[in-house]
């Protein structure tokens, strides 16, 4: 850890104002809150949890499209200071890209694969010819695995796979440092999606790329991530190392969301951690913690405070206040 | 008698460029109480083959069957109003989506009482009644105040639980399910795949479960069925598919699953992609992407072998004992997983046109 982190966020914090209308009153929405890690070049680090948890709300504060709340984010060592409204600095945008989950909608079906490519040099490297843009864009083709005559064919001519191959080379068009996945794969086959995999995990290896992985997959998370964030309701409820969170869950809903899981083994029965329930809304959340109500070791404690994330040992920190015994549990459950 | 006996269904839909079959050569028998699982990607015809079943493909569908019973009663002969009484009623099903799949303008009280008007009948206050029961049945917290609720004040699990109360609601006697938790959250699919397992236990219907998702087959199904391109691959007990698949394309995609490939560096994949209308291969339609495909396998298309208990559609099922796997099989087996970055393989077949034209 005593290499400089790519980007480090503290706190980070969106939160979306509603207009009142006729029939109701203004509201705050909470989509992210309090979200701190620090990211690693050639580390994976992987935000899981259900819709509606603020994994794309990240997304979307990292990659500089919306500027946070509060909380700070370092990206490079610069601190990325942001009023509403205003643009971040072109060198810092250029460190951070992201693909997003679907490669139909994310792909302008009136460019070309090469003017795709080129565009982000065309804007950001102006003193690049013609003629270097499009070597770069074919080098660039070839990286992800396409072929040179893919060049001059239109989004709809590709399948799924390909067509996030087109993204992937894409957003490395500018040399990030950083690149934010979005549900990447979970549009894709099985048989396309470890493709997809495998060519991010080389194209890791030979840039050095930090990625964010936002996904719902705990099987695909479980392979590449190295660090795991898990979010509830907006909030980080379990961080740590990726192995150690796989192996030994201590928050509940931590638990629940890995025993819900099916795995691909019909001689494995387990006992499930049941979840009754659902999130609840954003525009009416529950007093304490936002799990209390779903949470089958809720007591009248957890309806009065909001448990902050704390340290269990030195890598993972848990934010429950019933923490050893939800772990207790799930071993002796195991 | 099996309750659903389908023999040799095809499914063609008229295109502007011609024929283009969706299903071919399908064979499923369910009898009651059985759980069944159709598995395969994006286009292998898992949901025409069923559609085709209900009758409810549009008129552009040609479907043709050896074979087509339900309980005996010969599907393609029944008059379309003969049949209406047995889809919805005794073979009901459930879709992906369930935001779309409810009407957006009635109630939900109002949209499960039309089903059981048309199919069992009986006074308004004994379908209230029903209706109510059937709301509590698939767990639906407060059914008195949430049969007045529109589609729209649903969540994905809450629209999911009214469609299969509609589902369920004529006690039937098959129920398909057409991946029915791919839209929702994992939480909540274990919610929703215990409660038709639950109704499938309580009733005694059979179930037949459609989905890509080899975790959701593994948890519930007894017995799968896999699909690659319109095609029916193989068909086991799900057991012993997941323990000795026949068909390579099924091994295949069991080890692209990211829990099973262990502490390889990379994942083994299946290169290329599922073949689409115009870019059929010659022979077997798994031969470009198979690694142990033969030139007997790009000019000849397999048949199952009428021993086979699992119907497998390959020269060479594996594991079989009749037939042992070509010379080529084991020397590229031990080789390492194919790299992403050089997708196809080398093949003494030009590369395959990856585009539609």
């Amino acid at each position: 850890m005593s290499r400089d982190a790519v980007l480090s966020a503290v706190n980070l914090t969106r939160h979306y104002q509603i207009k009142g209308g006729p029939f109701s009153k203004p509201a705050t929405v909470k989509a992210l809150n309090e979200a701190s890690f620090e990211l690693y070049p050639g580390q994976t680090l992987a935000v899981v949890g259900e819709s509606g948890c603020g994994k794309s709300t990240l997304a979307r504060v990292l990659t500089m499209i919306e500027p946070p709340t509060s909380g700070k984010l370092t990206i490079s060592g610069h601190e990325v200071s942001l009023k509403e409204g205003q643009r971040p600095p072109a060198a810092l945008r250029r460190e951070v890209q992201i693909i997003f989950q679907n490669p139909y909608g994310s792909l302008n079906p009136r460019k070309t694969v090469a003017t795709m490519l080129e565009e982000p040099l065309k804007l950001n490297r102006k003193e690049m010819s013609a003629a270097e843009r499009r070597e770069a864009a074919l080098e660039m083709i070839a990286k992800v695995g396409l072929r040179p005559e893919h060049a001059d064919r239109y989004p709809h001519m590709f399948s799924g796979g390909q067509r996030q191959r087109i993204a992937i080379a894409r957003a490395l068009m500018l040399n990030p440092k950083i690149l934010v996945l979005d549900e990447p794969v979970s549009a894709l086959d099985l048989s396309i999606q470890a493709q997809v995999l495998n060519l991010l995990a080389d194209l890791q290896e030979e840039f050095g790329l930090a990625y964010v992985f936002i996904s719902h997959d705990l099987s695909v998370v479980r392979r590449i991530a190295d660090d795991v964030i898990v979010m509830y309701f907006g909030q980080p409820v379990e961080t740590g190392p990726a192995e150690e969170v796989f192996t030994k869950p201590r928050h509940p809903y931590t638990q629940a969301l890995f025993s819900a899981t099916p795995v691909a083994d019909p001689n494995r029965r387990r006992e499930r951690v049941h979840l009754k329930g659902e999130p609840p809304s954003p525009l009416a959340p529950p007093p304490g913690c936002p799990f209390a109500p779903r949470c089958h070791l809720a007591t009248d404690e957890c309806t009065q405070v909001d448990p902050p994330l704390e340290h269990v040992n030195d890598q993972v920190e848990v934010a429950c206040i019933h923490v050893d015994q939800a772990a207790a549990k799930y071993a002796e459950a195991s | 008698m099996a309750l659903l006996d389908i023999e040799g269904l095809s499914v063609r839909f008229k295109t502007s460029s011609g024929l283009f079959a969706a299903v071919e050569d399908v064979d499923i028998n369910v009898d009651r109480g059985e759980v069944w699982s159709i598995v395969g990607e994006s286009g292998s015809g898992k949901s025409v083959s069923m559609l085709a079943t209900m009758g409810l493909l549009p008129w552009t569908a040609q479907v043709t069957a050896d074979k087509m019973a339900f309980d005996g009663q010969d599907l393609q002969q029944l008059s379309s109003r003969q049949r209406r009484r047995i889809v919805g009623g005794e073979m009901s099903m459930i879709f992906q989506e369930p935001m779309s799949s409810l009407n957006p303008c009635f109630t939900v009280g109002t949209q499960i009482d039309e089903m059981i008007k048309q199919h069992l009948g009986g006074s308004r206050r004994e379908r209230h009644e029903r209706a109510l029961d059937l709301l509590a049945q698939v767990g639906i917290p407060d059914p008195a105040r949430r049969i007045k609720a529109y589609p729209h004040q649903l969540s994905g699990g809450m629209s999911q639980r009214v469609m299969i109360a509609m589902a369920i609601s004529c006690n039937p006697r098959l129920l398909i399910a057409d991946e029915p938790t791919t839209a929702l959250d994992v939480t909540i699919q274990a919610q929703i795949l215990e409660l038709l397992l639950r109704l499938q236990e309580d009733t005694g219907m059979a179930l037949i479960l459609i989905t890509h998702d080899m975790g959701v087959v593994a948890e519930t199904a007894k017995h799968v069925v896999v699909q690659y391109a319109g095609r029916q691959v193989e068909k086991q007990d799900v057991k012993s598919l997941f323990a000795h698949p026949r068909h390579p394309y099924t091994e295949a995609l069991l080890s692209a699953l990211p829990e099973r490939a262990g502490d390889q560096d990379r994942l083994p994949t299946i290169p290329g992609v599922v073949p689409g209308q115009h870019d059929r291969p010659s022979g077997c339609l798994f031969n470009p992407r198979c690694q142990y495909a033969t030139e007997h396998c790009r000019e000849v298309e397999p048949v199952a072998a009428p021993d086979d208990p699992a119907s497998t559609l390959c020269h060479y099922p594996l594991d079989h004992p009749a037939a042992g796997t070509p010379p080529s099989a084991a020397s590229s087996q031990d080789s390492p997983p194919q790299d992403p970055l050089s997708s196809n393989p080398p093949s003494p077949n030009p590369p395959r046109p990856e585009v539609r034209p």
